[in-house]
């Protein structure tokens, strides 16, 4: 048996004649925080949806939780949290009364080291709704709403847990305690979560490795300074000498600058260092994507190394 | 505990919690409505004679409208089936461990159920409202129960092939239209031996008719009978109908519920909402 918590190889999607997903390669460990972002129409849904075990795959392999999701039975749904982009669903229900209920699927999948499923009261506070719990869910504003959603992925105190584009809609408030939801929840470390996101800010705040899919390719994996570090390497210099303004980019910045005052002295004048930003290389990655330009193979390879 | 009694608890629980939901408050509004409009209409028509048979109609009409009750809950599992896969209901249950099968058995208690609660609004009042009524032997009873039984079972499984089938809440809307015409040839406000031989026949292929004939033969005294074709209850033929219709759900709904299941995703729930959206805006 695996110990990864997710495991993708290959996984190819095609509608048609139209190739969604390509080539995604990309492995979870156990208790990490993955992010994986995108433009819209990347394949990012698509994506945790096969992961669900919501959608079928056309090819590659795929394992979450060492099965394959595509004939995951009950008991490994009951080790799975979905939290879904909830619209009206059990809108007469109230809050505590829903959350009960959907804990007594997971009742008889408790085991001595997880106890299912989560005390309802207990988790109502946890994401802060206890003085909602009376409420109907109809009458809920939308970030409440979704902190409930996030509840009902978790009270099977699941060991995989997926959030597709959580916050999507947020205000910035609802936004931050989003955030710091998400991440007390994987600072207790027994809970692997996958969250998709085209925000790269949050990304950087989430996880701690970021997956970026464009194109229906994993084109960069690591952590936010390992990404900075491999994709974009390279600062942007410019300088004027003799009156003439320049510009280049360069991976070793500070070398660089050293070398050109060696060689020219003081005639360098209006010096400025740009550090490489992950967000100038992402932007740059989707602004690629959503213009269509394609890329050859090359180009998609070389990011990956 | 195994899997399926999972399943059955958790379905029995929703089934109870999402029928006090639709008993509760303003709900009960449209709930009581139609039962109601039936009963008055059965009011004043308690004293009015059919043809020159010596029979009230208004006592012909009270069990036959049990009967057209009973084949409703085929819209009531249409409208839940479609309103709840467009708003995430369905999807919420995939997601969950034993959900779906939780959830098919939900709505086949909350839909069975009210079903139970309309007929009792409209046979309690009704015992006063009209004379002639027989049902206080064991026979009747069993009757009854057979007929709404296999009636429960044909009309909600076919209901549940129906509503997987349709795509909206807006298209299941129009569904209403076939099944009043059908309940207007289904002999059910007045008796059909005064429809067209062709239109009788066409109403006899589908459950209103037999389950209304069922209801009739259940309540009323052999004797009236005699206003039925051929003069008879036609037990025989009713439970032919009825188990045909019930064994024809039985075997596709399983079928279609699970493909319908199966298509369902978190891209899909933002299409219905994305069209849902559209046609508000």
């Amino acid at each position: 048996m695996t110990t990864e918590a997710i495991e993708v190889d290959g996984l190819r999607m095609r509608y048609g004649a139209n190739d969604v997903l390509r080539d995604v390669t990309f492995q979870a460990h156990r208790g990490e925080v993955l992010a994986l972002l995108g433009p819209n129409g990347a394949g990012k849904t698509t994506t945790i949806e096969i992961l669900e075990g919501f959608r079928t795959r056309s090819a590659g392999r795929v394992t979450v939780l060492g099965a394959d999701p595509a004939d995951g039975d009950e008991r490994w749904r009951a080790r799975v949290g979905v939290v879904l982009q909830s619209w009206r669903d059990h809108s007469k229900w109230r809050v505590r009364e829903l959350l009960a209920h959907q804990g007594a699927y997971y009742a008889r999948h408790s085991t001595a080291r997880r106890r299912r499923p989560w005390d309802t009261d207990e988790l109502i506070a946890a994401v802060g709704l206890t003085e909602h719990a009376g409420k109907r869910l109809k009458t809920l504003s939308g970030g409440q709403r979704r902190r409930l959603d996030v509840a009902i992925g978790m009270v099977g105190r699941p060991e995989m847990l997926f959030l597709d584009e959580p916050t999507a809609g947020f205000d910035p408030q609802a936004r931050h305690d989003f955030h710091d939801l998400i991440r007390d929840l994987a600072a207790a470390g027994d809970t692997t979560i996958l969250l998709t996101t085209h925000d790269l800010p949050e990304a950087e705040k989430l996880a701690g490795r970021i997956l970026i899919l464009t194109e229906g390719r994993i084109v960069a994996d690591g952590t936010a300074e390992e990404l900075a570090r491999q994709i974009v390497g390279e600062d942007e210099v410019r300088w004027t000498l003799h009156g003439q303004r320049h510009e280049r980019t360069a991976r070793d910045s500070t070398r660089f600058v050293f070398d050109l005052f060696k060689e020219h002295g003081d005639a360098v004048s209006h010096l400025e260092v740009r550090p490489s930003s992950l967000e100038n290389t992402y932007l740059s990655l989707v602004h690629r994507a959503e213009s269509g330009e394609k890329r050859t193979e090359s180009g998609g390879k070389e990011a990956v190394a | 505990m195994n899997p399926g009694t999972t399943a059955l608890r958790a379905g029995f629980a929703r089934g109870l919690i999402e029928l006090r939901q639709a008993f509760t408050g303003w709900d009960l509004v449209p709930q009581f409505l139609w039962p109601t409009a039936t009963l008055v209409t059965v009011f004043f028509l308690r004293d009015d004679q059919f043809g020159d048979s010596g029979f009230d109609l208004g006592t012909l009409i009270l069990p036959s409208t049990l009967g057209m009750f009973v084949a409703t809950g085929m819209l009531l599992v249409i409208q839940y089936l479609t309103a709840e896969r467009e708003d995430g209901t369905l999807l919420r249950a995939k997601a969950t461990p034993h959900g779906i099968r939780a959830y098919y058995i939900g709505k086949l208690v909350t839909c069975s159920a009210s079903i139970l609660v309309y007929l009792a609004i409209l046979l309690v009042p009704g015992l006063f409202i009209v004379d002639g009524l027989q049902f206080g032997d064991v026979e009747s009873w069993l009757t009854l129960a057979w007929v709404l039984a296999l009636g429960l079972v044909a009309t909600q499984s076919i209901g549940a092939v129906l509503g997987s089938l349709i795509s909206s809440p807006r298209a299941a809307g129009l569904m209403s239209l076939p099944v009043m015409a059908l309940i207007a040839i289904s002999g059910i406000f007045y008796p059909s031996t005064a429809l067209p031989g062709w239109l009788r026949w066409t109403a006899e292929v589908f459950p209103v008719y037999w389950l209304g004939l069922g209801m009739r033969s259940a309540l009323l005294p052999d004797a009236m009978a005699d206003v039925e074709p051929g003069h008879s209850w036609r037990h025989l033929e009713t439970f032919g109908v009825l188990g045909a219709w019930a064994l024809a759900g039985v075997v596709l709904a399983p079928i279609l519920l699970r493909r319908m299941a199966r298509r369902e995703s978190g891209s899909r729930l933002a299409e219905y909402r994305e069209k849902a959206l559209q046609r508000v805006g």
